[in-house]
């Protein structure tokens, strides 16, 4: 049985496997999450009370807020960090962000990639292939 | 400069510049004339303070920024950290962060409302701010050209005097992409925030440009400021059009496609926005002005709204230190102050360390004019109720209490 894989039109980072923490909502650090507890804390986000730690976020479009650009460098020092982030739509900010830190993110698909990937399944992400792909492992 | 004649920081920058550059789709870059960083230490974290300091310690023709540039709100006012139950730590990370982008040549101007207060950009020029309310209104009022650019993009343009041309520095990329048709326009800056809230929301990302028809009068700075900022926020909108009213869009047609989708906004709707975090809550702890800093006619308004009155619960009026000083001077602070009010000066609520505030503080429930602070308070643990300024001074003056 074949995997299912997806392309991204954009990439940067390393190959990364991990669970994925899956919903069709935005992401932005600042104001979606307790990044000291490592868990989504915006009431109103699909994903409020979930821990992101070591997970592949798969989340619909970057939000408002330029923080993100700064933050994942310093989630990233403090190893409570998410595994990638791979979304429909970025921002600038979100590649700002994961261009400093070194951080795994792909985006843009033929698909909606929130409607493609099962919650909670182990993926793997990489960018460095010649086409960057998530498939399902 | 990539290959490091010109210094390790010169060096890093162009190398950020392309990789974000490459993965935007940029060809080229563009050379700015003004930089603007967003950098308050919860953001930067120790990790990047000490990023920053490394790049202090460099000499200085290899360390100093090459063109003006200035910078977003603290994460706190040292004259009222104790106010705010600020920690030692969050004090002294913020003295290191300032020391650091002094030695790089930066000026601390310590505001999100440089638009109003310091240099407005000109039409046409292009610019690297990294302010999400910053940037939609250059682009937006004043017709300049900026991408959102975070702390280390912004930081970037700053050692290069360029940046990568893709989004708002094309001219193709600013015509509208959505149409929305007013049936009403509002008179408060919470309604104008709110607006924002929902204009945001239907365009729901960077790369949508959304214009508005059907505005009844020019709004003032004040209203564009706050309506750019929720925008922003709510949405990650960096441009917006308003026909016959913001620069490029004198003719609509100039910047609106046939065949765009319409939408239909109206005084129900903001209504209904303003109502949903209204319901929530009967009582607030803490009333606060902020999200965008406010300007001196804010200051002005708020002031008179307080004369001959007492706030029972902690009021926050937050603004640049540019405004302060002549607040200050106008007596405006003092009329505040009388009222039992706190002005702060060069911070941002929500970027000071929010979530320790409200926890040392017993701080829950909050109520405030602005649409963009409802957006991000959320997240920090507070409920928010976006009122007019008026009945945020009255619930402030009724010891909480909302009134119907």
């Amino acid at each position: 049985m074949t995997a299912a894989i997806f392309y991204a039109a954009a990439a940067m980072g390393r190959k990364v496997q991990a669970p994925a923490l899956v919903a069709s909502d935005g992401f932005s650090a600042r104001y979606d999450l307790d990044r000291v507890r490592g868990v989504f804390s915006r009431p109103e986000h699909k994903l409020a009370g979930e821990s992101y730690r070591g997970r592949v976020l798969v989340l619909d479009a970057a939000k408002g807020g330029v923080a993100t650009a700064w933050m994942l460098y310093e989630m990233q020092a403090r190893g409570i960090v998410p595994a990638a982030l791979v979304l429909n739509r970025v921002n600038p900010i979100m590649v700002q962000g994961a261009a400093l830190a070194d951080f795994t993110m792909i985006s843009s698909f033929d698909v909606d990639i929130t409607k493609a990937i099962p919650a909670g399944a182990l993926v793997e992400v990489d960018p460095s292939a010649e086409r960057p792909f998530i498939r399902v492992l | 400069m990539r290959a490091g004649q010109a210094g390790p920081l010169r060096q890093w920058a162009i190398e950020h510049q392309i990789k974000v550059g490459d993965y935007l789709g940029a060809e080229d870059f563009v050379p700015v004339g003004q930089a603007h960083i967003m950098a308050d230490t919860e953001s930067l974290g120790l990790a990047g303070v000490e990023w920053l300091e490394r790049w202090a310690a460099l000499p200085r023709e290899q360390r100093l920024v090459r063109i003006p540039t200035i910078t977003d709100p603290r994460g706190t006012d040292f004259a009222a950290a104790e106010r705010l139950k600020h920690q030692q730590w969050m004090l002294d990370l913020e003295r290191r962060a300032i020391a650091a982008f002094e030695a790089l040549g930066v000026l601390m101007t310590d505001t999100c409302i440089n638009y109003q207060t310091i240099m407005p950009p000109v039409r046409g020029e292009h610019c690297a701010y990294g302010d999400t309310g910053v940037v939609i209104y250059a682009n937006s009022v004043c017709g300049a050209r900026s991408n959102f650019e975070g702390g280390p993009s912004a930081l970037s343009a700053a050692m290069t005097g360029r940046t990568p041309r893709y989004g708002y520095h094309l001219e193709r990329r600013r015509l509208a992409t959505l149409l929305v048709e007013l049936s009403w326009t509002p008179r408060e800056l919470n309604d104008w925030g709110a607006l924002g809230g929902i204009v945001g929301r239907l365009a729901g990302d960077y790369w949508q440009v959304p214009a508005l028809t059907g505005i009844d009068h020019v709004p003032s700075s004040d209203e564009m400021k706050h309506f750019g900022a929720a925008l922003a926020s709510y949405g990650s909108v960096a441009l917006f059009h308003m026909a016959g009213i913001t620069p490029e869009a004198l003719r609509i047609e100039d910047v609106v496609p046939a065949g765009l989708p319409k939408h239909v906004v109206g005084e129900s709707d903001v209504r209904a926005f303003r109502k949903r975090y209204r319901d929530m809550i009967g009582a607030v702890d803490v009333v606060v002005f902020a999200a965008p800093q406010l300007s001196l006619m804010e200051m002005q308004t708020l002031a008179a709204m307080l004369d001959g009155r007492r706030a029972g619960v902690p009021l926050f009026a937050v603004t640049s230190p540019q405004v302060k000083a002549d607040a200050d001077r106008m007596g405006l602070t003092a009329r505040i102050e009388a009222a039992g009010g706190t002005v702060l000066s060069g911070m941002c609520f929500y970027q000071s360390y929010a979530r320790e505030m409200a926890e040392a503080n017993g701080w829950r429930r909050l109520a405030t004019n602005s649409a963009k602070l409802t957006n991000i308070l959320g997240g920090y643990g507070y409920q928010p109720a976006l009122l007019s300024m008026q009945a945020c001074v009255a619930a402030a003056c009724a010891g909480g209490k909302l009134g119907p």
